[in-house]
């Protein structure tokens, strides 16, 4: 790929981030920045119990409090028929309850009054009975005899949700009944929750003069919204204006509907006046989209040699009270077949079974692509377990096992084609920096001296960038998405993405792809996204696919605008389109460099001077619909010290090296990389959404639910190898998610290591302290 | 509602007067009372620190005072930091190092970093990390942010601000 000069800044310049400027000066305009004449607060009633028949509300002390406007029950909605709403995967969610209550912390009433204080006061005057009901925590209790049946609503009187599976069963089993060796591994991926640093909320908008709604919304997917309300809320679409404002990150957490939304909407319906909810942090933590809570059992079939020849797999997972899931409607367990992982071989079969249970609902995709932290970490503890039973080093186990190079497109024994991959690569160079052979001498020295030291590697293989279309929708709509170029006279531009940032940086990456195609500095070219009057449909922000759809859509749009200014600069230049040759920012005629037109002179000709026969202006919009997923890759290794006495882990080292393809920004992928790299520190140690027997929630609070600080968190060392994606117009795979999805295992695989030699296969995270110290204390090492 | 009371204090360099309930929490009366929205809360319960402000020259979580008690007091938020027309050195160092991701933490990590800078300008990278221990950053893993502020440390000593 050309390099461009600085001034342009194309791909593969660190450029600075060209949003920074209003978040450093505290000019940021997040939701709760928003403050619109007349606007009112919104403030939610929810349930103390997990299971409870809901006998009665009672509202009159509430109501009469000066200041309070309004107060929803479930019963109000139910006359609205909005009682309920479907979530993004063929269930259904209450959106006020009625009848009972299925989790604690769910939503009961909705209190609206002039101002936060006094609405909050009202929702503890709201009186609400309830009747408590035999509660089920266990998921694996969920289809006992015995267990109550939580919903009484569907027709099913089951808590079994789906049971999915996928893969060749006869084929796996012979192989495994063939096969010397069966490694087996049951983990658990514990029920965590992205916690972005800003919660969710809106401003709902109504006004009733001209019949518009505008909400202010902290959505990952601005554009479904807006079709979702129009369709659930029956409000035609063109008086929607769904407008997702900066957004304080999102991992996930922001692509469902939650019902503080609907809520909202129907009190600015009601009142006519904007309504402001905002979440709480332990309203966040407690109700919205939680990830993972997947139970998995995988084997490994292999020789005496470590050739592996099977992988069988077995998850329950548990969806809390409602399947609100946001995934593909074709795959109630996300991405998760891809847990053959990196490895070549023939025979696979892998089966999930989802249940409900008295918990917050969810499944969603906590930065990564529908359940795909799930499968690599399941298939990269595997493959330590199997190193362990064979007495293999696990670097050269995966390395025998890789998928090579000349195989891609590669596909899997569960059906999924890898677009290209040189996994080796990847492995020896993080091997070359973390000094492998050194570091294991070190850890067997060590080993002698009795001190407790381990090592950890993760070759994962990441699954980005959804659609194609044909495979991949949400709710319906087909997961293509857009970009939309503007060019200006004076040859500045503003473009328009259905995508939209949520700190990954957008309003820089996009910008320099348009001035890799087009040759305009990216300083001079306008980001926009996230208004839903404005931009181009598109499907959002989550699952690494940004730069795979949009980014793509945007190469394109570009290319098509270059088409237009071929044959303008030929119209100038007083040549034909064939002697034009392009470099970014001019075209010139062959072998006569000095007769050229730059792309700016070309767009003021598009407004000033336009050849006959040509449309005036330039732009150009392009739907995007990628022809397969992205398949980044890379290797993490951890290395570990492990306190004897106090069981306390520190992370010595951390390398990563991380594939994504060619590069747009390598300041930005790199940045990307710390942070992914830094919530799996947080998953592998620290987070944690528990519930006791009665179903109540502990981590529902910045308090318990831990995220590491700049002390707890190490430093990052990381590295890049590129193999560009075959498929995508400018090589690119995405990477915001590579290093969620791959470092749990990296950290869980190195406290397994340093513990290894006292027969310890696995540990569940999070991993504390207090669980290796519980460990240690079993084995004798401590008193 | 309580009985409003007239609080008076300095703010970026400006006296402000405006009664609010004694209840009022101070991140609340800073961001809608005041209008200055950079100051964030994320957490309410004291530990993200996405509303740190400097109150008579200490780092304060905003969302864990009364404005009454800021009554009388000088206060700086991120809208305050010393520019001169150019960014802060700290909000250079932001920016040059890539210190910031969604820009939700920046506010309070900016302020927190300030503090330190004043008390200590010239911090080793486990001195940063400590310093900053009481703001949470979900995006960048921190190591850019220590980076930000070393790069701050030394373009003040050699005669920023």
């Amino acid at each position: 790929m050309h390099k461009t000069s600085v001034e342009i800044s194309g791909m593969g310049h660190s450029m600075k981030r060209k949003e920074d400027s209003r978040f450093l000066q505290g000019r940021g305009n997040y939701v709760d920045d928003v403050n619109l004449p007349h606007m009112v607060y919104g403030h939610m009633v929810r349930s103390p119990y997990a299971h409870a028949k809901l006998k009665s509300i009672n509202t009159e002390a509430a109501k009469k409090l000066p200041g309070v406007l309004a107060i929803i029950t479930g019963e109000d909605l139910a006359k609205a028929n909005l009682a309920w709403m479907p979530t993004l995967f063929f269930d259904k969610q209450m959106v006020l309850a009625t009848g009972k209550v299925l989790f604690q912390a769910q939503e009961v009433a909705f209190v609206v009054a002039e101002d936060r204080y006094t609405a909050a006061d009202a929702a503890e005057l709201v009186e609400v009975e309830y009747e408590e009901l035999p509660v089920l925590v266990d998921p694996h209790k969920a289809m006992d005899a015995d267990a109550p049946i939580l919903r009484d609503d569907r027709e099913e009187k089951s808590n079994h949700i789906f049971h999915w599976e996928v893969g060749d069963k006869q084929a796996t089993d012979k192989a495994f009944t063939e096969s010397a060796v069966n490694a087996k591994v049951h983990a658990v991926f514990q029920r965590c929750h992205p916690a972005p640093l800003e919660t969710c909320g809106c401003v709902a908008d109504y006004n009733n003069a001209t019949e518009r709604l505008t909400i202010y919304l902290t959505s990952q997917a601005p554009h479904a919204h807006r079709t979702l309300f129009s369709i659930v809320g029956g409000i035609p679409e063109q008086n929607i204006r769904v407008v997702s404002p900066d957004i304080g990150g999102g991992f996930g957490n922001k692509v469902p509907i939650y019902p503080g939304y609907v809520c909202a909407v129907v009190a600015s319906l009601t009142l006519g006046v904007p309504v402001k909810w905002i979440e709480t942090r332990s309203e966040n933590l407690q109700s919205t989209g939680f990830a993972r809570d997947y139970h998995m059992t995988a084997e490994l079939a292999a020789d005496k040699t470590g050739k592996i020849k099977a992988m069988r797999v077995k998850t329950l997972a548990d969806h809390g009270a409602f399947n609100a899931a946001a995934q593909p409607t074709k795959f109630p367990a996300g991405l998760f077949s891809v847990c053959t992982g990196s490895y070549d071989y023939p025979a696979a079969f892998c089966e999930v079974d989802g249940v409900y249970t008295n918990k917050a609902p969810g499944g969603i995709a906590y930065r990564c692509s529908f359940r795909i932290t799930e499968a690599a970490y399941l298939i990269e503890r595997a493959v330590d377990v199997l190193a362990l039973d064979l007495k293999m080093d696990p670097a050269e186990l995966r390395r025998k096992n890789y998928i090579q190079p000349a195989q891609f497109p590669y596909k899997t024994p569960l059906g999924w084609t890898y677009d290209s991959g040189k996994y080796e690569g990847a492995l020896d160079k993080a091997l070359g920096m973390v000094g492998y052979k050194e570091i294991r001498k070190e850890q067997e020295e060590k080993r002698k001296k009795g001190e407790l030291m381990g090592i950890g590697i993760s070759s994962f293989t990441e699954a980005v960038g959804a659609g194609p279309a044909h495979t991949f929708d949400i709710a319906g709509i087909k997961m293509f998405d857009s970009a939309e170029i503007r060019i200006h006279p004076t040859g500045k531009a503003i473009c328009r993405m259905g995508t939209k940032s949520q700190g990954q940086g957008h309003e820089t990456t996009y910008a320099q792809i348009v001035a890799q195609e087009l040759g305009i500095p990216a300083k001079d070219v306008i980001i926009e996204e996230g208004d839903t009057d404005t931009a181009p449909y598109g499907l959002g922000t989550y699952a690494s696919r940004s730069t795979p759809t949009s980014g793509a859509a945007t190469a394109i749009a570009a290319r098509k605008i270059r088409e237009k200014a071929k044959k303008i600069a030929a119209f100038l230049l007083e040549a034909s389109e064939e002697d034009l040759e392009w470099e970014p920012g001019k075209f010139f005629v062959k072998g006569a460099p000095g007769k050229a037109k730059t792309i700016q002179e070309i767009a003021f000709a598009a407004y000033t001077n336009i050849p006959p026969g040509l449309e005036a202006g330039l732009e150009a919009v392009n739907y995007y619909d990628p022809p397969n997923l992205t398949f980044p890759f890379g290797t993490y290794i951890c290395v570990v010290d492990i306190d004897k006495g106090t069981g306390e882990i520190k992370v010595r080292r951390f390398i990563a090296v991380d594939d994504c393809g060619n590069v747009i920004n390598p300041m930005i992928v790199e940045g990307q990389i710390h942070g992914g790299l830094t919530e799996g520190l947080a998953i592998a140690f620290m987070q944690l959404i528990d519930y006791d027997e009665n179903g109540n929630v502990s981590g529902g609070s910045f308090m318990d639910y831990l995220i590491p600080t700049a002390v707890e968190t190490p430093h990052w060392e990381t590295g890049l190898t590129c193999t560009p994606s075959p498929h995508h117009p400018f090589g690119a795979k995405g990477v915001g998610e590579s290093p969620n999805v791959g470092s749990p295992a990296a950290f869980v695989n190195a406290v397994v290591d340093a513990l290894s030699h006292l027969g310890v296969k696995h540990i569940d995270m999070p991993i504390t302290p207090w669980k290796v110290w519980n460990i240690l204390k079993e084995k004798g090492i401590t008193g | 509602m309580a009985k409003k009371e007239l609080i008076k204090l300095k703010i970026n360099g400006k006296e402000r007067e405006v009664a609010a309930e004694p209840r009022l929490l101070l991140v609340h009366f800073i961001r809608e009372q005041l209008g200055l929205t950079g100051t964030h809360v994320g957490c309410d319960t004291s530990n993200c620190g996405a509303c740190t402000v400097l109150l008579n020259g200490k780092t304060v979580k905003s969302c864990t005072m009364f404005a009454v008690q800021a009554d009388g007091a000088e206060i700086m938020t991120v809208e305050g930091l010393p520019s001169n027309g150019a960014l802060h050195p700290l909000q250079e160092g932001f920016k040059e190092e890539h210190g910031l991701q969604c820009g939700f933490c920046t506010p309070g990590m900016l302020i927190s970093s300030y503090a330190l800078l004043k008390k200590n300008p010239n911090p080793t990278e486990a001195e940063i990390r400590w310093g900053i221990s009481g703001n949470l950053c979900r995006c960048t893993g921190y190591q850019n942010i220590v980076k930000a502020v070393q790069f701050a440390s030394k373009k003040m000593a050699q005669g920023g601000k």
